[in-house]
């Protein structure tokens, strides 16, 4: 068996379950929102108009809701199936959120979207309306867990090495969820979530304006929408700076890839576009540049990064090579360091296994927090446990391509979403958007936009955390199942094949309900707003 | 006892408390396992089909929770078992997935595969569905095939040794079906779920061609049930287990263990006959077509299968025991999280009362009048 092939394939697997899995959750989260607020509309004024409005979207709601909660739960086992080392190794801090999920989102949103779906002439309308709401509240709450244990992969606090267990265990709960990284990972994804809602139900309404049908309808959910996108977008891009300047800090690789910095400097430019050559990552490493041509703002990396223009943002190289002058430590001083923490797990272990208590108590008060050399034996080696399971420094750099240009899209594409939502907005209140047709044209093709960024916004994230599942303390070589290549291969193009036709059918069913619009008569014509 | 063994336990209860309640809830795949039994033409498929579908996200729910709280609690079983059984647990998953999109996709137009086949989807999980689970959780008293060395992760030479969790035989999960007994309790939640599924229809939808024949459908899977429930139980209770030594947690075979778990916990013993009772009631009453009969079915599905499950685990049993190295077996002692996450969790468990309190408002509200076929029209399903 080769366990390097299972661990691609894992891999494989499980980036095509996410992937598919978040073209479906975004819209989940930002749609519920934008139904809520349509039914506060028609509760407040009683306007049916509102309630066929409120109904539409909810149809394709619902329509997309199903597959995203099916692939949520085979990424939810996948952590067991296809990562059963991950699973034991943190699972007593990772599985908490993912309990806490189940508990109080999963129950909360899959109790009351029935209510949403079947209560309209079962319940009041104010109780119909507080269960849109808590519909709403369950998937966004849902979403919070699942980024907090997110958020711990990329950045692992409020956790210690258990030595008899041989896992780290949590030590403080509230450092996991409150930690900056999961409070800002939350705010981030689940904002840029509502803006892609925001320009689905913009672009779609978009496409009745340019047919000129359901105009009320149209022009009345561009009002909530644009507003809800706009504002959310601003909010996206906030979170995103301040994503950087925590990147920045808690890892530097995937920044300096995410710019291609190979050398590190003081009052780092930010490459605003540029073409890398192709395959000189290691060229690039020896000191060639690894640009065809780039446009830059001078300063810009240091200022977003460190809250300081002149302050030194360190380069690939340094972080390979390391850089004695700004304490930076090559990676294979920490491979070497990683290297000893691994060396005293097996000393343990031949220790047990000889039956040897008094080397397994030397070795267990080496792990011990409670002694000074305990504290600094965990500071200085294990903290860089997961470096001792690599081979070569080169295997801490992340695909520099992938994250140079995934992260260009994706801001590209939140900055292009802020100025069309507020253009949206702005010719809708002043009752000319219908005429704007390039501008209803540009709100359609928003929609593929805001996918293609959101999906670059996910690779950003996890392959710039590359090679590490948990960053330092796992790198993903060490973390699959025991499963032969050829299961995990298999299973991988089952899940292809039915999450691909999945897809087709939701495609094809939501273009055509689209085509059919809302139930019932339509409504007169556009109104002033 | 010690608060660490004090959380296990209630955590052990509370897994077998969502373990119990998802098996109730399955009465939504035994309902959509009838359908090839309903008919397009007298429109008895459609009504089942739109009572059922406003119940399956809860069904999903319960599993997603059910998971999500054994991997936070006992998360050495989730990288043992999940890891190792592998098969078995990816047909289940694939399973679940094409339940969730069928109920939204059948009826709807242009939905590619037409409505036949997502209906045959739906049918497929109603009987894959609830065997492999029963199959599944029958190994927590028959065994399986593993071993676990939590300092594998010190073999660092790149290769699959460094893997703590090992499934020992090349077949990934399908070595469960070679022991009968698993494929009895299977058959015996299949069935089960079936009955309850017949039972909730009852309840939920007023027609009465609709009645007659799921009344009718109902007397089979029920007489099926009992008999293979019954022969599981019989057999479990002469069956030999794995218990752990409350001093050096070293394992070792114990005959009668389940019989002598059942004695020495009187008040499991109780909910165990409590529940199969009230599952004998709930049979009998729907048999002369009560729509009462999921009340009792219900209730007592949930005592019986929490009173299985509080004996798998507690009272120093090894709830997954290893037929590879006996050693290797996980009582709820060895494989469950810290104290302080199990505390943690524990705090968090205390929504649990808050979530079945909505859940039951809601339930009400929906269910509060049978769906009829004048409804049909608005349905979403």
């Amino acid at each position: 068996m080769d366990y390097l092939q299972t661990v691609d394939w894992s891999r494989a697997q499980f980036a095509l379950t996410a992937v598919y899995h978040w073209l479906f959750v975004p819209l989940t989260l930002g749609l519920s929102v934008a139904v809520a607020l349509m039914e506060t509309f028609y509760y407040r004024t009683r306007d049916d108009s509102w309630r066929r409005t409120t109904r539409f979207w909810m149809r394709l709601f619902g329509i997309n809701f199903a597959i995203g909660v099916a692939t949520g739960l085979i990424l939810e086992f996948e952590f067991g199936t296809d990562w059963s080392n991950y699973s034991h190794f943190v699972g007593d801090i990772f599985g908490a959120p993912l309990a806490v999920e189940g508990i109080m989102a999963f129950f909360l949103e899959s109790t009351f979207i029935a209510v949403m779906f079947f209560g309209w002439d079962r319940v009041s309308r104010g109780a119909h309306l507080a269960a849109t709401w808590l519909t709403a509240a369950g998937a966004n709450l849902s979403a919070l867990w699942i980024l907090v244990a997110n958020a711990w992969m990329q950045y692992p606090v409020g956790c210690a090495f258990n030595l008899r267990t041989v896992r780290n265990e949590m030590t403080s709960f509230w450092d996991v969820a409150l930690s900056p990284v999961a409070v800002n990972k939350f705010l981030h994804t689940v904002s840029s979530s509502f803006t892609l809602a925001a320009l689905f139900v913009v672009g779609v309404s978009a496409w009745y304006l340019l047919r000129r049908r359901e105009e009320r309808m149209a022009c009345r959910s561009i009002a909530v929408a644009s507003v809800f996108g706009l504002v959310s977008a601003v909010v996206t891009a906030t979170t995103g700076d301040r994503s950087g300047a925590i990147v920045a800090r808690v890892q530097p690789m995937k920044l300096a890839a995410m710019e291609a910095l190979y050398e590190g400097r003081e009052g780092a430019p930010l490459t605003l576009a540029g073409l890398l050559r192709p395959g000189k990552t290691a060229g690039a490493l020896a000191g060639e540049d690894p640009f065809v041509f780039r446009a830059e703002i001078p300063k810009l990396l240091s200022l977003m990064s460190f809250r300081d223009a002149d302050a030194y943002v360190p380069g690939i190289r340094d972080l390979v090579e390391g850089n004695a002058e700004r304490g930076i430590l090559s990676a294979a001083e920490k491979m070497a360091r990683g290297r000893a923490a691994v060396d005293e797990l097996r000393r343990y272990r031949a220790a047990r296994e000889a039956g040897d208590r008094e080397a397994m108590a030397a070795v267990e008060r080496e792990f011990d927090p409670a002694t000074p050399e305990g504290r600094e034996f965990l500071r200085e080696k294990f903290a860089y446990f997961g470096y001792g399971y690599l081979e070569t420094p080169g295997q801490t750099v992340p695909d520099v391509p992938l994250l140079f240009y995934s992260f260009r899209v994706m801001v590209g594409a939140g900055m292009l979403f802020i100025v069309l939502l507020a253009a949206v907005w702005w010719q809708n209140r002043r009752g000319t958007l219908a005429r704007r047709r390039w501008l209803l044209r540009l709100c359609v093709w928003m929609i593929p936009t805001a996918y293609l960024a959101s999906q670059a916004g996910w690779a950003v994230a996890e392959a710039g955390r590359q090679p590490w599942v948990v960053q330092d303390l796992m790198p993903v070589g060490v973390a699959a199942s025991k499963i032969p290549a050829g299961t995990v291969s298999a299973t991988f193009f089952v899940f292809l094949a039915l999450f691909t036709v999945l897809l087709a059918a939701e495609l094809s069913i939501m273009l055509r309900q689209i085509r059919l619009g809302p139930e019932g008569p339509e409504d007169p014509g556009p109104e002033k707003l | 006892m010690d608060t660490l063994t004090i959380l296990q336990h209630y955590w052990w209860f509370v897994i077998s408390l969502l373990g119990a309640l998802l098996v109730f809830l399955l009465f939504v795949q035994g309902g959509q396992a009838l359908l090839p039994f309903l008919s397009d033409e007298d429109g008895t498929r459609m009504l089942a089909v739109n009572a059922l579908g406003r119940k399956w996200e809860l069904t999903f729910t319960t599993l997603a929770t059910f998971g999500g709280a054994f991997f936070a609690s006992f998360p050495l079983f989730y990288s043992t078992s999940f890891g190792g059984a592998y098969y078995v647990w990816t047909a289940v998953l694939l399973c679940f997935v094409v339940q969730a999109v069928s109920y939204e996709y059948r009826s709807k137009p242009a939905n590619l595969l037409g409505r036949r086949t997502y209906d045959v989807l739906l049918t497929l999980n109603g009987v894959l569905g609830p065997f492999l689970l029963g199959t599944a959780v029958s190994t927590f008293f028959t065994g399986a095939p593993f071993t676990v060395d939590r300092l594998n992760l010190a073999a660092a030479d790149g290769t699959e040794n460094v893997v703590i969790s090992q499934w020992a035989t090349p077949w990934y999960g399908l070595d469960a079906l070679a022991d009968g007994w698993n494929a009895v309790l299977g058959a015996a939640v299949t069935l089960l779920a079936m009955t309850l599924g017949c039972q909730y229809l009852m309840n939920s939808v007023a027609d009465d061609v609709f009645g007659t024949r799921i009344r009718r459908l109902m007397r089979p899977c029920a007489l099926g049930f009992a008999v293979c429930f019954a022969a599981w139980l019989v057999r479990l209770l002469f069956a030999t287990g794995y218990a752990a030594d409350p001093a050096t947690g070293t394992i070792g075979a114990e005959p009668y263990k389940y019989l002598h778990n059942l004695l020495e916990m009187p008040y499991v013993a109780l909910v165990l006959l409590g529940g199969a009772a009230a599952v004998l009631r709930s049979i009998g009453l729907g048999w002369r077509g009560s729509r009462r009969a999921i009340r009792w079915g219900g209730a007592g599905t949930v005592l019986t299968v929490l009173a299985l499950l509080l004996c798998a685990g507690w009272n120093g049993t090894a709830y997954y025991p290893s037929l590879a190295d006996m050693q290797s077996s996980l009582t709820i002692a060895n494989s469950s999280s810290s104290l302080f996450t199990l505390r943690t969790m524990a705090w968090v468990s205390l929504f649990i009362p808050l979530a079945a309190a909505y859940v039951a408002w809601a339930w009400r509200a929906i269910d509060s009048r049978p769906l009829t076929r004048g409804e049909l029209d608005g349905e979403e399903y």
